[in-house]
């Protein structure tokens, strides 16, 4: 689901300079042994923000998120929540609770137990207790659920339970840990929007480590890609998507198709690029921080690029290129064609089939002419 | 397919290979002749001669006693040393330190037994401590191998122990301490449980290590009954040994019933 478009600024602390962000991660290194599971990151987090920990495995996105819980301390840098270090601080005494990627749920108590725990912890009343135990299974629709055993209730009612006990406390800041792995893609999608719904009500702050990009697109104010225990860019989900600033993260978001090429242009308001690889010049209609004759690379999502049988316009001579219809895979909303230009290169081009059971749609085999607007693409110099 | 009729009869060869010789002994308790072997009728009076024998209830009491303290003793060292095991994957001497922990496993018994009563004499003529040979020394003895099985049985239960349930308790505000008991006791008590029976049947059933490290006065069951059957077999043994595989028996029926009941649990699971 889309985050509202035309959000006031003030809903986007993060575009604002003066803005005091809530979780300040500075610098923060972290080691074992000699490998580097997480080097010099340094991450600002805003109040009632839902940010997205994206990474593939060993990117160091779950050390980070454990040392955010206190269960790693940082071999170098600070940690700050709210205001205040909390880099040496134990887990247990950090305003932060954790939504674990197994649920980690305590298998000897049931559900009203596990939800109750860390009020007991606090040394509330009984009846304080109660009574927000079933405000939370409330949250969580498992009204009826309170008895029984975690081994009682199926993937996604557990799911439920672990975040109904880690909202418990009413933390300041929220980290969940592969929330919605180990749920069903359908059940998955469903709780996504539970969650954010949630998250919004509550207004509690979320980070979220995920190594799916569909989920953190979704349910994202901001994502942090992560990468080799660095983070490699941090933005808004249509900015990672359309402008993303290194070759790694157009590759790991979204498919993508590359090529490399030569500046042979490189005025204020265009820059014109060489690329033998397409076939053709690639004209961008916007100024590249380039010099001339640099080898740089550009890529352009399979979506945003037409195919005609007629050879179009082009712009100033550039942006078509011609190849054929090598393959054709049939998704039903839209279809993806790979097409093998006459320079070799495979290129990926998705269409939408806005036509019925199209019988003029171009098919197998077929000479094609590629083109896209000098806005498509985006210029990448690592 | 039809069912032969092969399995049915290997599987009553089997058994019988395995229970005959207790339901016989069984059968011949309740003989009423002195000689175990001839059967001249109905009686239970081996039974009554049994309590009525103070060496025999003795024994069975101090056995009882040496097999609950030193099952005890050993389960807090099998925990400690499972723990260290498990949680602590790399510290120095690990792979030696577990190696040690299960060598009285694959140990003969008459060479542990050996060793300790060498071990106890060397102290006590050096530090004068253990003062002769006893309870304490079979206490002793006992605690150190029975703490190698519990050792295991802890340490396969605390390697499929999902960590994060002890992190979810500390970050719930829970202290490690109070962890341990809230969460890590209970989780595996099933195993502290059946590591405590274990070593319990192992003190009980243990005759080698006892005598070499036993002293005068201090005769454990199994010595006992081994010392009279070397003189013949009594049937006054067949009805203490009767009355044990009862216990034995009841206790295995109530472990099962309680297995069966958790079962769906794990299948779910």
């Amino acid at each position: 689901m889309a985050k509202k478009p035309n959000l006031a600024v003030d809903t986007r602390p993060w575009r604002d300079p003066a803005a005091k962000p809530f979780v300040r991660i500075r610098n923060v290194t972290k080691r074992f042994g000699d490998v580097a599971a997480v080097s010099d990151v340094s991450l600002d987090i805003y109040r009632s923000e839902l940010f997205c920990l994206l990474g593939g495995s060993g990117s160091g996105k779950s050390t980070l998120l454990r040392m955010l819980a206190g269960f790693e301390i940082p071999t170098s840098g600070t940690i700050e929540i709210d205001g205040q270090d909390m880099t040496q601080v134990a887990p247990y005494n950090r305003p932060v609770n954790m939504m674990f990627q197994s649920y980690a749920l305590f298998p000897h108590m049931n559900v009203e137990q596990n939800i109750a725990y860390g009020l007991k912890r606090d040394g509330l009343g009984k009846e304080e207790i109660a009574a927000r135990v079933a405000e939370l299974l409330t949250l969580v629709k498992l009204q009826d659920y309170g008895a029984r055993k975690p081994h009682q209730l199926s993937g996604g009612q557990r799911q439920r339970v672990a975040l109904a006990r880690a909202l418990a406390k009413r933390p300041k800041l929220l980290l969940l840990d592969e929330p919605l792995g180990a749920l069903d893609k359908k059940l998955r999608e469903e709780t996504q929007f539970e969650l954010v719904k949630i998250q919004e009500t509550l207004g509690v702050t979320f980070i979220v480590v995920t190594h799916d990009q569909e989920e953190a697109m979704s349910l994202a104010t901001r994502i942090g890609v992560m990468n080799q225990g660095e983070i490699a860019m941090i933005g808004e989900p249509t900015d990672i998507y359309e402008f993303p600033n290194s070759k790694f993260v157009a590759g790991f978001i979204g498919s993508v198709n590359m090529v490399e090429g030569v500046v042979t242009e490189d005025e204020p308001g265009h820059v014109r690029i060489r690329s033998t690889e397409l076939g053709c010049d690639i004209y961008v209609g916007h100024g590249v921080d380039c010099a001339p004759d640099q080898t740089l690379w550009w890529a352009i999502r399979p979506e945003k690029m037409m195919l005609s049988r007629d050879k179009p316009e082009g712009l100033n001579g550039a942006n078509v290129t011609h190849g054929m219809v090598e393959d054709i895979g049939y998704l039903g909303d839209m279809s993806v064609y790979q097409v093998l230009l006459d320079s070799g290169k495979r290129l990926r081009v998705t269409q939408t089939n806005t036509v019925r059971g199209n019988p003029d749609s171009i098919s197998w085999d077929e000479p094609v002419y590629v083109t896209w607007n000098d806005t498509s693409g985006s210029v990448l110099t690592v | 397919m039809r069912r032969g009729w092969f399995l049915p009869i290997t599987a009553a060869l089997g058994f019988s290979f395995l229970y005959a010789p207790i339901i016989s002994m069984v059968v011949f308790s309740f003989n009423e002749n002195r000689l175990v072997t001839v059967w001249s009728g109905f009686s239970t009076k081996w039974y009554g001669e049994l309590f009525n024998d103070p060496q025999m209830l003795g024994a069975a009491w101090l056995s009882l006693q040496i097999a609950a303290i030193s099952a005890t003793i050993a389960l807090v060292l099998g925990t400690l040393a499972a723990v260290a095991l498990v949680r602590f994957r790399s510290f120095r001497g690990r792979t030696l330190f577990s190696g040690m922990v299960s060598a009285p496993m694959v140990m003969p018994d008459v060479i542990t037994g050996l060793s300790m009563l060498l071990l106890f004499v060397a102290m006590e003529s050096l530090l004068g401590w253990p003062a002769g040979r006893g309870m304490l020394t079979i206490v002793i003895a006992h605690s150190t191998f029975a703490m190698a099985y519990i050792c295991v049985v802890v340490q396969s239960r605390l390697s499929d122990f999902d960590r994060s349930v002890e992190e979810a308790a500390m970050d719930l505000g829970a202290s490690p301490l109070r962890t341990f008991f809230d969460i890590t006791l209970p989780i595996i008590a099933p195993a502290l449980v059946s590591g405590w029976l274990l070593g319990f049947t192992l003190s009980l059933d243990d005759l080698v290590i006892a005598s070499f490290v036993s002293g005068p006065g201090s005769s454990t069951l199994p010595m006992v009954i081994f010392s009279k059957v070397k003189l013949g077999v009594s049937p006054d043994v067949n009805a203490l040994a009767t009355i044990i595989v009862g216990i034995v028996a009841t206790g295995v029926i109530i472990a099962t019933a309680i297995q069966l009941r958790n079962r769906p649990r794990k299948a779910r699971r």
